[in-house]
């Protein structure tokens, strides 16, 4: 019974969602300069496939940046979440408004079901979104370049489609939890697009400022002082979601990356360059895509906690 | 008749918003197909009330059953036999009046015979020619309507209908109240209907509760109720007699002589304890007066409409 009114909303939501032209306008951005950047970067890379013998290259069309244009990975970093909050910020007040949630609660279906109906359905809209991305991205690639990708890559390609899924997916939580919180949805608009602004922009800003006021390193510079100031640094920054997941799909697009953080030359004494398998990669990144996971779900705790007994008076 | 079956029970129920008591130790019970009217001006704490009922929020103290099931613990099985339409009831403006009701009718787990139920509701709520166009195109009356037929959808033997005639014109109110009485008396389903339209909406029930500022002040069918909120009160009789001359006046008092009298340009007006109108219409009768008006107030609808319902909207305004 739970399962059947879990499955009645969810294909509620999902024709909601692709029939709305809020999310086609979101789409047709993401889509847009996604692909320019795809574009631009196979550009650049097949004049570079001639003249050097390079391994990965159907993995640099993601992660190149054009002569103007950022990369596709950069793209989806930034405006993912933007799709993510357009699916969500409005999916319990908007309810509310309309006067249609009390209606809905009035039926025989546990309070829980609504929010991950609603969820659920998010989450497979972005699943369809970037699952058909990858597919066009990788034909153009093939016929831009002219190489097929190996199965490494295709690997490589996959998990990156599934961590930018779970990427989106927590923005979707964030902005669904907002919905909750606040009345109006112009109002969690906003707060949604603060978020995300704070997140993905200044926080990059304040995390320098931080770092030089806890480890000022401009006087002394000892290699201790300098490398406390970085560290400090990175941690602040991988508060923010857009962080964690630039970190782990660079290591997987790209197999030279071989740890993340910092090294000293000490460190670096006797390693031999060479690139990482699949599995290893996968390794380095796995504690990026647990805390991407356990963020979702701490947004789905507190959503739960307050909308279990929450007064629906409309 | 007496072993009617309690079908909504309340005992002690009572929700407080901080500093503010809505609802206080309300103990009410509802019987088996009868239509019971919760009565009572804004604010009274009516909707707050039928929260409660469906467990939409919880009380503070007390309980609330319906058919012997906890509104709070046993929420999800309450819900498959209780219709509910909220106040300013909201549909999806974007899918057609009979989409709306299929996807109520699934979440309640109907299949088969889903499509024969709307069209039958349709046609009972007199929608069947605008089922699928928009809800969004409705006019506020016939989305009342569509929400009866929501309600109705899940089969439900007990309905309650917040402010059913909200935003209704007289002839719309009308419609809505003969659907009601069609529901209770050949459905034969339990109807709670709350309201602040008390003339219009005592009609049809069998009886109703007086609800203000949280406490329910009297409950019972609508006839009884003006002597149960007034016993103490005084009687006013107002009449028009001619000729009026001071021989009338201590006629009337020759009654009874605990009356107050009072008289304007045409009108006397008497306040009495009792009910002094037999021996009046007999003593001036036999004086050879004319009696031109009679009429009695103080212990009646009308009373607990002015007392109770225009004196709140007094203080708004
Ligand atoms: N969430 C809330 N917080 C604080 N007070 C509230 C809240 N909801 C309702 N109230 C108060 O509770 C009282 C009862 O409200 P309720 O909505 O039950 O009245 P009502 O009888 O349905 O009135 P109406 O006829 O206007 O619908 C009102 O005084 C209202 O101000
Ligand atoms: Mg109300």
């Amino acid at each position: 019974m739970k399962s059947k009114c879990l499955w009645v909303l969810y294909k509620k939501e999902m024709a909601d969602h692709l029939k709305s032209r809020r999310f086609f306008i979101i789409l047709m951005l993401v889509v847009i300069t996604g692909f320019s950047a795809i574009y631009a970067a196979a550009y650049g890379i097949s004049s570079a496939v001639e003249q050097e013998n390079n391994s990965f290259v159907f993995l640099r069309l993601f992660t190149t940046s054009g002569s103007s244009i950022p990369s596709f990975v950069a793209f989806i970093s930034f405006l993912g979440p933007l799709v993510g909050l357009s699916l969500g910020f409005d999916s319990i007040n908007g309810e509310v408004n309309r006067g249609s949630l009390s209606r809905l609660l009035a039926q025989p279906i546990p309070r829980d079901t609504v929010i991950n109906g609603k969820f659920l359905a998010g989450v497979s809209v972005i699943t369809l979104m970037m699952l058909s991305m990858g597919l066009a991205i990788g034909g153009l690639g093939i016929i831009m370049i002219g190489i097929p990708p190996t199965s490494d890559e295709i690997l490589r390609i996959l998990a990156f489609l599934i961590f930018s899924i779970f990427y989106i997916s927590l923005w979707l939580a964030i902005s669904q939890l907002f919905s909750l919180l606040l009345r109006q949805t112009a109002t969690s608009a906003l707060a949604c697009i603060a978020v995300w602004l704070f997140l993905s922009v200044f926080i990059g800003l304040l995390s320098g400022v931080i770092a030089d006021v806890l480890y000022p390193a401009d006087k002394v510079e000892t290699v201790e002082a300098v490398l406390r100031n970085s560290k400090t640094e990175l941690m602040i920054n991988r508060i923010s979601p857009s962080t964690v997941y630039n970190e782990a799909v660079i290591t997987m697009l790209n197999p030279g990356v071989r740890t993340l953080g910092f090294i000293t030359q000490d460190q670096l004494v006797g390693a031999i360059p060479g690139t990482l398998p699949f599995f290893q990669s996968l390794l380095l990144t796995w504690p990026h895509l647990v805390s991407l996971i356990a963020a979702t779900m701490i947004c789905f705790a507190v959503s739960y906690v307050y909308f279990m007994k929450q007064e629906v008076r409309m | 008749m007496d072993d009617k079956r309690v079908v909504i029970k309340t005992q002690g129920l009572t929700k407080k918003y901080k500093d503010l008591i809505a609802v206080n130790n309300l103990d009410l019970e509802i019987y088996e197909g009868e239509i019971f009217g919760l009565l009572g001006p804004n604010g009274a704490g009516k909707t707050t009330t039928i929260l409660m009922l469906l467990g939409l929020t919880e009380p503070t103290g007390g309980f609330a059953q319906i058919n012997g099931l906890d509104t709070i613990k046993e929420t999800i099985r309450v819900k498959e036999t209780v219709g509910y339409l909220p106040d300013h009831v909201g549909f999806y403006d974007d899918m057609t009046g009979r989409e709306n009701l299929r996807f109520i009718g699934r979440l309640n787990g109907l299949e088969k015979n889903i499509e024969d139920r709307i069209d039958n509701l349709l046609e009972r709520v007199k929608l069947t020619n605008v089922g699928d166009k928009k809800v969004g195109t409705y006019s506020r009356g016939m989305k009342q309507r569509l929400g009866i037929a929501d309600t109705l959808m899940k089969d439900p033997k007990v309905i309650i209908l917040d402010e059913p005639t909200l935003g209704l014109d007289p002839e719309g109110i009308n419609d809505m109240l003969g659907l009601i009485v069609e529901l209770a008396r050949k459905d034969k389903r339990t109807v709670l209907i709350s309201s602040h339209l008390l003339h219009q909406v005592q009609k049809i029930c069998d009886r109703v509760g007086i609800f203000v500022g949280g406490e329910l002040l009297a409950i019972g069918p609508i006839d009884t109720l003006g002597e149960k909120v007034f016993k103490d009160h005084d009687l006013t009789l107002e009449l028009s007699v001619s000729p009026v001359d001071d021989k009338l006046i201590s006629l009337i008092r020759s009654i009874n002589d605990d009356v107050k009298i009072r008289t304007d340009e045409s009108k006397i007006f008497v306040d009495s304890k009792e009910d002094i109108r037999k021996e009046l219409t007999k003593v001036l009768c036999d004086n050879d007066y004319k009696l031109l008006f009679l009429k009695q107030s103080g212990r009646d609808l009308d009373d607990i409409y002015s007392q109770y319902f225009c004196a709140k909207e007094g203080v708004k305004k």
